[in-house]
């Protein structure tokens, strides 16, 4: 029982990060049908900038602001005006194909300019344990749960609470109404680009430590952050905080339950059960298109 | 004066191509990028410095070595596509991969060209299957296997033991081994785990070994997972000793494990921390090039150029097709050729017997406590 606890708490920080990405994947598809297949790439990147301001340095929390900072300008602004914009008139299709090419870009880039190893990352929490109900637990996984929690709460309430956030909504469910009705529509959606950069930087600052500082190293992120998105449901955001959840935990208990020879396939069991019997995704909803 | 420019541009283009013809082309697939990329940099820097060396002292018969890298990716898929490209060029030798997986999908190719082939991979099946053309640049796991299950089970006194190893090619190769080794010294396997290349929450993994509480736990992953499960290892509390390769107890995964790596201990059949001169200066001149103290995988790449050295100069002629048969039970001393480090022999499958070491991590250091000698 005592290894049930400590697999959940591990699996719910890993989920934790997964939610955080696959937020923005949600975020995205309701403001712009962008489907951002380079998401976990976009996780990747703030480390290694936040990695760079250190090299010519910075203190590592200048280089926290720094790599937040750029990550929004390079990841929200550039990314909306310099790819979505001119691609999203060609449909989602062609879309989702640049931004698999930018995946390949961003990969290449870092392996090219910075090093194709993987470094080590200072953490913002400090590493040891504390003892919960008896357990060792983590203060890294404590941290990133926080962390994670907070940020999403700050999510939900500035779209739920504020009228920034109604107006960001009404961009997202209607955009021809709310432009009738003066919602600034192209500024709402430009605002939820830098929001997602703001949350894969924050993701990439939380994960690094762990993953480490590595090109690749989005590959596997990207992909559980979008089953999670999926399994939770893609147009809603608090089903992908659900499906991030889910997956970081079911990871873990597949793993030492079933075996962990199959513990990659479990999610994608999961997945298509979802997908066959609740293509919404759990706590979606159906949404229905003109033809 | 325009015939004279002719005849001008004319020489230099014959100069300049015999020059070309002159120098002896090695051709190398390694793991430049993806999982394997500690491996592939190592391994491509230690044969850039050993040629540089080579050819600053006149190259090989008055030949200069060059060489050309192709990026595999990691990935057996690729490392094929690139190999084949590699022998298109007609190249003297064939160096790489450094994976297994890479290896057994690529030694087909350089065989059949008649190309050899001088690898890094340590899967035992690899010289197992009448490879005439294919090399080892250090132990294959049927000959390290047996010296660590005989560690575990004498020196560590493990009665039982679990056994994580990563599901490739490298990884089941080994687990298969020691499983083996281990049951035939009476020592028992309590937990058997596999886990992915990749992968970054070992929390499961380390969960099971605690509830099989073993009294040693032998590790067999790739450099950036070991560092994973040295961490989780510890944090959770794992007491009991730690035993692996070099995967496990290698420079790169000091650096990212950091405190976590101390105690565990490995067998290793090349360390830049042997107490070996010849090794001592090697560890200096590359950490001087690249900044950065190179692994088992720098000095694997070095020994690789200085093998076609040495049979290359045995022969004593560049012969791309009589290569293999001649280092085929070749003994190289170090003494006659210092780049080979260490009095090395090589079998007629392309095994290698050596001296090795058993290495602890002391303090975030490699610490070698024992030397291990030839075989034969």
């Amino acid at each position: 029982m005592s290894n049930l606890f400590d697999l959940v708490v591990a699996g719910l920080a890993t989920g934790a990060i997964y939610a955080l990405v696959a937020v923005g994947f949600t975020l995205l598809w309701q403001t712009s049908q962008t489907i951002n297949f380079a998401q976990g790439e976009f996780v990747m990147l703030p480390a290694f900038l936040m990695l760079a301001a250190m090299h010519v340095g910075a203190p590592f929390w200048l280089a926290i602001i720094l790599g937040i900072l750029l990550s929004m300008i390079l990841l929200g602004l550039a990314f909306k005006l310099l790819l979505v914009d001119p691609m999203m008139r060609h449909g989602v299709l062609p879309l989702a194909i640049a931004t698999m090419a930018l995946a390949i870009g961003i990969k290449e880039a870092v392996k090219q300019f910075f090093s194709a190893e993987a470094s080590p990352f200072p953490s913002i929490v400090p590493t040891g344990d504390v003892s919960i109900l008896g357990h060792a637990v983590s203060l890294q996984s404590i941290g990133v749960l926080i962390v994670a929690i907070l940020a999403v709460v700050g999510l939900t309430t500035l779209l739920n609470r504020t009228s920034l956030g109604h107006q960001m909504q009404a961009a997202a469910q209607n955009p021809t109404v709310a432009r009738i009705i003066g919602v600034p529509v192209e500024r709402m959606i430009l605002l939820t680009f830098l929001i997602n950069a703001f949350l894969v930087a924050l993701a990439s600052l939380l994960i690094t430590p762990i993953y480490l500082a590595k090109f690749s190293s989005g590959e596997v992120l990207g992909q559980a952050a979008f089953i999670a998105a999926i399994v939770g449901g893609f147009n809603q955001v608090r089903g992908a905080i659900a499906g991030g959840l889910l997956i970081g935990v079911l990871d873990n208990l597949a793993a030492s339950y079933i075996s962990t020879q199959y513990r990659a396939a479990v999610p994608m069991i999961f997945l298509i059960i979802v997908i066959l019997f609740r293509p919404q995704g759990l706590l979606g909803r159906a949404e229905e298109r003109t033809v | 004066m325009k015939s004279t420019l002719l005849v001008g541009a004319l020489l230099t283009a014959m100069t300049a191509t015999s020059a070309l013809a002159q120098a002896i082309k090695l051709a190398d697939v390694a793991e430049l990028s993806g999982g394997g990329a500690t491996v592939g940099t190592n391994w491509k820097n230690g044969i850039d410095l050993a040629i540089e060396e080579i050819n600053a002292k006149g190259g090989v018969l008055g030949r200069k070595l060059e060489v050309t890298h192709a990026d595999s990716q990691s990935n057996p898929g690729v490392a094929r596509a690139q190999v084949q490209k590699a022998l298109d060029a007609e190249p003297y030798v064939l160096l790489g991969p450094g994976y297994s997986g890479s290896v057994k999908v690529t030694a087909p190719l350089a065989a059949e060209a008649g190309i050899a082939q001088i690898m890094g991979g340590e899967a035992a099946e690899l010289t197992q299957a009448g490879n005439k053309f294919l090399f080892r640049t250090s132990f294959g796991q049927q000959s390290s296997m047996p010296k660590v299950a005989k560690y575990i089970h004498d020196e560590m006194k493990a009665k039982t033991v679990a056994v994580v190893w990563v599901n490739n090619d490298f990884g089941r190769g080994g687990r298969d081994v020691i499983v083996k080794e281990l049951d035939g010294l009476g020592s028992k396997v309590v937990a058997d785990l596999s886990t992915e290349a990749g992968q970054a929450d070992f929390a499961a993994d380390v969960g099971k070994i605690k509830a099989a509480n073993p009294d040693a736990v032998f590790v067999y992953l790739n450099e950036e997972e070991s560092a994973r499960i040295l961490k989780e290892l510890k944090r959770q509390g794992v007491t009991a000793p730690l035993m692996g390769e070099t995967t496990l107890i290698g420079q790169k995964v000091i650096e990212l494990a950091g405190d976590a790596a101390n105690g565990a201990r490995g067998h290793v059949g090349l360390t830049t921390d042997a107490p070996v001169d010849l090794i001592k200066a090697f560890r200096e001149k590359f950490s001087k090039k690249y900044n950065y103290v190179p692994d088992h995988n720098g000095l694997k790449g070095y020994l690789a150029v200085y093998m076609v050295k040495a049979t290359t100069e045995k022969m004593g002629k560049v012969d791309p097709k009589k290569f293999a048969d001649t280092l085929h039970g070749l003994t190289i001393k170090a003494a006659d050729e210092p780049g080979i480090l260490m009095d090395v022999t090589f079998s007629d499958t392309g095994d290698i017997d050596r001296q090795s070491f058993l290495v602890e991590v002391v303090e975030g250091r490699q610490v070698v406590k024992q030397v291990l000698p030839k075989v034969k």
